[in-house]
């Protein structure tokens, strides 16, 4: 399955976006994610189906003004 | 002690976390300005990177309040799915909302933050708009449901202290009971003075303390400058007058001539 995470592309075989985060080594509750711009919460990673294509945005604090 | 959303804060300085040289002088920069609320972002992290754990360690550590922002965002969709990651992140509903409308300015796009504003106070977020000195579009984010507003006084990171007197002035003068916070544009200690003489509740800056030479001790003289320009502004200044009057009286005065 192709996806772009963080702007970069991937071709994985993980279903889940929690899957996706363990097996591209993202861990960690200072996490926050969206798919196609859309909040993923926390509570439902682990059930989130990831289609073909998909946008993931991996975000986590930083500076800022 | 003012309130902002009901919670009561000691200074009224807000100071944000980017730029400084290291991580161990904007601690010590956050100290010194005595402030009660930072500024934060979200950015990418990158695989297997822990950036934003060594952050985050360092701002709770700090013992200060946190104030997210949107910064960066130029819809309404970003800002508002960035606002709902920060929500989770940072467990707090409060957001300093930014919808970006030109890249050389950084003015707000005041057409999108309204609206971004509407939909995320409906749901359930703690809002601090971050918009022009413009009294009709703020009249729209009182209405959108916000209860506190940041107008800029000059473009972000420029520096120029308040450019538009008069404008700011007559927002004051509008809204005497909704707290404004002069939120971007100031360069000096005396900028910030200035704006908290006018009436405004408080200050929020960045890069004047941050890209100082010295940035604790600017952070320290701009706390200084926000509490002289409050406790001036509850002390009643005296009126410009074009002519000049006499301070040391003129009753008893000797006659030699």
């Amino acid at each position: 399955m192709k996806l772009m995470v963080n702007g970069e592309a991937y071709d994985v075989a993980t279903t889940t976006l929690s899957e996706l985060l363990a097996a591209l080594d993202y861990e960690g509750d200072w996490l926050a994610t969206a798919v196609n711009s859309d909040l993923v919460n926390k509570a439902n990673r682990a059930e989130f189906q990831l289609s073909d294509g998909d946008r993931i945005e991996i975000l986590s604090p930083m500076q800022g003004g | 002690m003012f309130e902002l959303y009901g919670t009561e804060l000691p200074s009224r300085l807000l100071l944000g976390t980017a730029q400084y040289p290291s991580p161990a002088i904007l601690a010590d920069a956050v100290k010194a300005s005595g402030t009660s609320v930072v500024t934060v972002s979200l950015r990418r992290e990158m695989a297997g990177g822990r950036a934003g754990e060594k952050f985050w360690s360092l701002i709770r550590s700090l013992g200060v309040r946190i104030l997210p922002n949107t910064a960066g965002c130029h819809s309404v969709k970003e800002a508002v799915t960035t606002a709902k990651m920060a929500r989770e992140v940072f467990g707090t509903s409060w957001i300093k909302l930014e919808v970006i409308g030109n890249h050389d300015t950084l003015q707000p796009d005041v057409f999108g933050l309204v609206e971004a504003a509407r939909i995320l106070c409906e749901d359930g977020f703690t809002v601090f708009p971050y918009t022009t000195d413009d009294i009709v579009v703020a009249e729209r984010l009182l209405a959108a449901g916000c209860k506190v507003l940041m107008p800029w006084c000059a473009p972000i990171g420029s520096a120029l202290g308040p450019v538009n007197m008069m404008a700011l002035r007559s927002m004051r003068g509008h809204f005497p009971g909704v707290p404004l916070i002069v939120d971007a544009g100031l360069g000096r200690p005396s900028h910030a003075a200035t704006v908290m003489e006018l009436g405004y509740d408080a200050v929020l800056l960045n890069t004047a303390v941050a890209r100082a030479a010295d940035p604790v001790g600017m952070a320290r003289a701009f706390g200084k400058a926000v509490d002289a320009g409050r406790e001036a502004f509850c002390s009643g200044m005296l009126e410009p007058r074009d002519v000049a009057v006499p301070s040391t009286p003129t009753i008893g005065r000797a006659v030699f001539s």
